[in-house]
């Protein structure tokens, strides 16, 4: 076990509620151990492939977009969970972490853990700023993902 | 399906296409009398944001425009600027720069190959059902897709949206040790390369043509990648096209302007009034001859003609091996930067602002990128005009679709039911890999019949 530990926001800054994982990210900075990897990804998959490479647990920050849209409202997925739910019409990066999670699957690429922390959102206009909801549900989303980190330190550590 | 009457295809978003873009296609007793591509123009938006900044900022804003190709916007950016304030960057500043480029060429061309571009031809959905089967194959496109990315970290300080360009060369620049870390990676990637161009060349193409000028940079002795002159030639099928038109870039709006078309409310660009395509197929009819002689010779044996006297691809299905020998290319062109590079003697240039207008074009993995910028005396920008390379290729694009579409439904189009359609225009559009923004994208395709 690397022990490495990988935190990913995927979104775009410029658009909206859809950057919202790298704000995560953006608040973590100090919250989480020193040898975190945290990055920033516009969801591209062959570029999250080789950033969870040898990574023991990756947390993946990401928007989701539904209908009806409850914006601010957090869901916690599995990967199992992200790659049926995210493959499709709900992730705001159609090309993504959703097809990311099953390639890496059938390549035997998938990380020993890998959870997905999710808000969904409303607003994508390219040079909007993250929408009140959005905004609000930022500290719990980073507190939630500053969580997943650090059981992923107590896993390390073992019992 | 009844061929009379008329139906419309309405693909609110394209699978497989990088970015936003949606397609509206109307046929009509069995013509197809509309093509619609929507395409989300990003640009637009970055052009008022860089109004008032200042003369150093465009590299880095630009740069977010798109994802897959932030080398590129930096590339035609930091030339635009350059050529206001009168500066020019050359020796190993230029041949760096040229470096970083070959690495966003293979990371971009690797990506749209395998991932994107491949299941089309393999009978696969995506590049997940690919890659269940044919795994060896999507491993190795992952690895030279790696290899692109290395040549970025190390040049760019991170792979998307490098941090260490600016106007006038680079933050900082790396030691000859450094650059020759990446050789062996890129050895490797040689031999990747290579059996890309064969696994593509295998697969099967259906019969089509693209009657397009074709638009791309020249830049005699070596393959246009970041610098050469705007030219633009008109193949005769089966003859080796005469030498092109060549115009200064100072004259690019003169030349290729938007325009008015009659069937809808949205501009069109074209070239001297014509529909004209930029890109790789443009690329290798007008900068083949250049090509490094392996990747001739795999171009060559790949079935492409012989590039060395001008030979033109123009069925837009083969741009994927067209796309595959420029990988080949481009790993070539960084081995010999890598090998004859000495350090330069400061990381950058000074570019004092002046009060001018200057342009700048390099050959984004897409096609001929443009940048405009208009300085104050104290460097404060006044206008900037960027004119990507999937809005010039809009209205050849539209031209495809409608040509594979009509020829599907003169061949017996009654059994020709939407889904295959949807899928057709799906392809003919990802021949020519548009790239429209990295921005968020969503997924739902509905096909609507009236």
């Amino acid at each position: 076990m690397s022990g490495r530990v990988v935190v990913i926001g995927v979104g775009n800054p410029l658009r909206g509620d859809d950057g919202i994982g790298p704000a995560v990210v953006e608040a973590l900075r100090g919250l989480v151990p020193d040898g975190t990897v945290l990055a920033v990804s516009d969801g591209e998959p062959a570029r999250l492939l080789g950033l969870w490479q040898g990574a023991d647990t990756v947390v993946v920050v990401e928007a989701l977009r539904t209908r009806p849209a409850r914006p601010g409202e957090l869901h916690t997925l599995t990967a199992a969970e992200a790659a049926g739910h995210l493959r499709g019409a709900a992730s705001t990066h159609a090309f993504g972490l959703g097809e990311c999670l099953a390639l890496a699957k059938a390549l035997d690429r998938l990380p020993q853990q890998l959870v997905v922390h999710a808000v969904e959102v409303t607003d994508m206009e390219l040079g909007a700023r993250l929408s009140e909801a959005v905004r609000c549900a930022l500290p719990e989303l980073t507190d939630r993902v500053a969580t997943s980190v650090r059981q992923a330190y107590e896993r390390k550590r073992g019992p | 399906m009844n061929p009379r009457g008329t139906r419309v295809l309405r693909l609110d978003a394209l699978a497989r296409v990088e970015g936003e873009a949606a397609l509206h296609l109307r046929v009509q007793d069995g013509s197809v009398t509309e093509t619609r591509l929507r395409i989300y123009e990003p640009p637009r938006f970055f052009e008022a944001l860089l109004t008032g900044r200042s003369h150093t900022e465009p590299p880095d804003i630009t740069s977010r425009i798109c994802g897959i190709c932030p080398v590129a916007y930096q590339m035609s950016a930091c030339q635009a600027i350059e050529n206001a304030c009168g500066v020019t960057v050359d020796g190993s500043l230029a041949d760096l720069r040229r470096l970083l480029y070959c690495g966003e060429w293979i990371e971009s061309h690797a990506l749209h190959i395998y991932l994107l571009h491949a299941p089309d031809f393999l009978g696969r959905a995506d590049v997940v059902e690919l890659a269940r089967d044919q795994r060896a194959a999507v491993e190795r496109g992952l690895r030279i897709k790696q290899t692109g990315n290395a040549i970025l970290e190390q040049l760019g300080g991170r792979p998307v949206h490098p941090v260490n360009v600016r106007i006038g060369g680079f933050y900082r620049t790396p030691a000859p040790d450094e650059l020759q870390s990446l050789t062996e990676q890129l050895r490797h990637a040689r031999e990747d390369a290579l059996e890309t161009v064969r696994w593509v060349a295998a697969f099967d193409f259906p019969d089509a043509r693209c009657e397009h000028a074709l638009f791309a940079l020249r830049d005699p002795g070596r393959y246009a990648i970041d610098s050469g002159t705007p030219t633009v030639i008109d193949p005769a099928p089966g003859e080796i096209p005469l030498p092109g038109l060549e115009f200064p870039l100072s004259e690019f709006e003169e030349h290729v302007r938007e325009e008015q078309v009659p069937h809808s409310t949205a501009l069109t660009a074209a070239l001297d009034g014509r529909r004209f395509l930029t890109g790789p197929l443009a690329r290798y009819a007008i900068s083949g001859r250049w090509l490094h002689p392996v990747a001739a010779d795999a171009a060559r044996d790949a079935g492409l003609g012989d590039p060395g006297v001008g030979a033109v691809c123009d069925n837009p299905f083969r741009s994927i091996v067209v796309r595959a020998v420029e990988v080949v290319q481009a790993v070539e062109e960084a081995l010999r930067i890598i090998d004859g590079y000495a350090p330069p003697p400061r990381p950058a240039v000074e570019v004092p602002p002046s009060e001018s207008v200057g342009v700048g074009a390099t050959e984004a993995p897409r096609g001929l990128l443009y940048h405009r910028y208009a300085l104050a005396e104290d460097g404060t920008l006044t206008g900037a005009r960027i004119i990507p390379p999937t809005a010039q290729n809009q209205t050849a694009i539209e031209e495809d679709v409608r040509r594979a579409v009509q020829s599907r439904l003169d061949r017996d189009g009654s059994d020709a039911e939407d889904e295959e359609l949807t899928h057709l225009c799906e392809r003919a559009i990802r021949n020519h890999d548009p790239c429209i923004s990295c921005a968020a994208h969503f997924l739902d395709m509905t096909v609507e019949r009236t």
